[in-house]
């Protein structure tokens, strides 16, 4: 597979439906990990990295899942492609700045990506819809324990696997949840959770990670320490913690149905009326309105069936994919206009909000509000 | 009695640790107390109180200007980036990193998964690990039968793997 074709295909777990995915877009793990007796890509030459990359290369590329997939070394890629990959959350930011000695492989449905010679040899992560952090981690450690038989890692017994970062050291994982919470945040409620969420060691970021805003109400949760717990017991946590997020999310929905039955239409009915009529849109208010309509779809304005319509424009309407689309650079105002239309045409599908859809204040409920759980 | 903190106010908590044979107190006052969180006993240090948290790190390392044996990284740019240079390092800077580390983490001890080809010798080393902390309590508790027990124990294990190499 080619950089175009991966580009054209929207990564296959985004429809899936997965587990809690009217709050919990999708679930990731990530390991680092080192060969022995080699410096870290930081540190090392450029012949030395070059080096690492043909040996650990080799050795992804025959890795099953890859058969279809795409394997490419970062000096082939334009910076446009690289772009892509990192809205699609497939390489890091700083991946994408890497020259020669760097490269990504990932597997067809997207749902596996490696890159080799970022701030450690290997860092692989599996991503699945919804949350599903067991199952990312089971296929992770599966592709870690194949490479491990053929590449000589660097694992001290007291320290676990060592890292260029300490920050990573032990278990090298970092297991993370991508959160969609539009009713925290419209309640302001959402900084008391993020401290609560700190206190217990987890960290709470925005939607590109480390250092990056919170658009779109969407927010990571991921665990900080590597070191001195196992993998096991830090997904327990993390998920329990993402279930707990969840409720608080789920009551300040039911709150706001029955407290504030207006503040709730007038905020979908804006973000609609807005989005299908704007000619020209930037990057963080459309987040910000899709944000709002997927709330709408969730609580029953719009068909349970748009929501991966919603999720796909929360995608495609990021400026890398904008400007591959047109097959050319395009200046900030130009991709406004075309992010306008393309969210304009594909916001008609979803047809006029219907509030008749919202049950009534009276018969509020404990549990979260998701109408395709309450119809089955 | 006043507070060994502000000493402004009367102390109401009396605080008594001993590490190691030495006692060592510290008399505070109710504020005092909640601000230094010695409501939480067991993350609190007495000498972090007394010397400034995180003085104990400050023991400044003799291979302070040492350099990476195995990829020559020095302990300066690990200062500076935060980041080592390859995995020896970990060993190279064992020193600083140990006081970095413990405020990173929970713990200073790998709980997770093991490459296959490490596991032999991880689980040796976890056994000697586990038999000289066992020995290190049984005398400190005066129980010298399970002392010497456990002495003979880690005596062969350390002979078995001095004859394996």
């Amino acid at each position: 597979m080619n950089i175009d074709d991966l580009i054209h295909r929207t990564g296959e777990w985004l429809q899936e439906k997965g587990p809690q995915h009217h709050i919990v877009i999708s679930s990731r793990i990530r390991f680092a990990r080192n060969l022995r007796e080699q410096p870290f890509p930081g540190w090392a030459k450029k012949a030395q990295r070059i080096e690492v990359l043909d040996q650990i290369k080799a050795r992804v590329d025959q890795l099953e899942p890859m058969a279809n997939g795409l394997s490419e070394k970062l000096q082939d890629l334009s910076a446009l492609e690289r772009q892509v990959l990192v809205e699609r959350h497939l390489i890091s930011r700083e991946h994408a700045a890497k020259g020669q000695g760097s490269a990504v492989v990932m597997s067809g449905d997207q749902s596996l990506s490696i890159m080799i010679n970022e701030e450690d040899h290997l860092r692989m992560q599996a991503i699945r819809p919804g949350l599903q952090l067991d199952e990312a981690f089971k296929a992770l450690d599966e592709i870690d324990t194949t490479l491990e038989s053929e590449l000589d890692f660097a694992f001290s017994p007291n320290l676990g696997y060592l890292t260029a970062c300490p920050t990573n050291v032990g278990t090298g994982m970092r297991a993370s949840a991508m959160l969609h919470l539009p009713a925290l945040v419209l309640t302001e409620q959402m900084n008391p959770v993020i401290q609560a969420v700190n206190k217990i060691g987890l960290a709470v970021r925005g939607l590109y990670g480390e250092g990056t805003e919170a658009m779109g109400n969407l927010f990571q949760i991921s665990n900080q320490t590597t070191l001195g717990e196992s993998e096991k017991t830090i997904i327990d946590r993390l998920t329990k913690v993402v279930k707990q997020v969840i409720e608080h999310e789920g009551n300040a929905r039911q709150n706001m149905i029955d407290r504030q039955r207006n503040t709730v239409f007038d905020q979908v009915g804006r973000a609609y009326g807005v989005l299908s009529n704007a000619y020209s849109i930037n990057s963080k208010e459309a987040l910000n309105l899709l944000s709002l309509v997927r709330l709408g779809i969730d609580l029953g304005f719009f068909d349970a069936s748009h929501r991966l319509t919603i999720d796909k424009l929360l995608i495609d309407t990021q400026p890398a994919h904008l400007q591959r689309e047109s097959k050319k650079k395009l200046a900030a105002d130009a991709r406004d206009t075309m992010r306008a239309t393309s969210i304009r045409t594909r916001i008609e599908l979803l047809g006029t909000p219907d509030y008749s859809k919202l049950p009534p204040p009276d018969q509020a409920s404990d549990s979260p509000v998701d109408p395709e759980n309450q119809s089955s | 009695m006043q507070c060994d903190v502000c000493k402004k106010k009367p102390a109401t908590i009396f605080l008594t640790q001993i590490i190691g044979g030495k006692v060592q107190k510290v008399n505070l006052c109710e504020p005092c107390s909640k601000e230094k969180g010695v409501a939480d006993p067991t993350g609190f240090a007495l000498t972090d109180l007394l010397l400034g948290v995180g003085s104990s790190d400050e023991v400044a390392s003799p291979v302070g200007g040492n350099k990476c044996p195995a990829c020559g990284f020095s302990q300066a740019e690990l200062k500076k980036t935060g980041r080592l240079g390859c995995s020896e390092c970990y060993e190279t800077f064992a020193e600083a990193l140990e006081s970095l580390l413990r405020g990173m983490h929970k713990g200073l001890e790998h709980h997770g998964k093991i490459p296959a080809r490490a596991f032999q010798a991880h689980q040796r080393e976890v056994q000697l690990r586990d038999l000289r902390k066992g020995l290190e309590d049984a005398v400190a508790e005066e129980n010298y039968e399970a002392a010497a027990d456990l002495r003979d124990q880690l005596k062969q294990l350390e002979l078995g793997l001095e004859q394996e190499r």
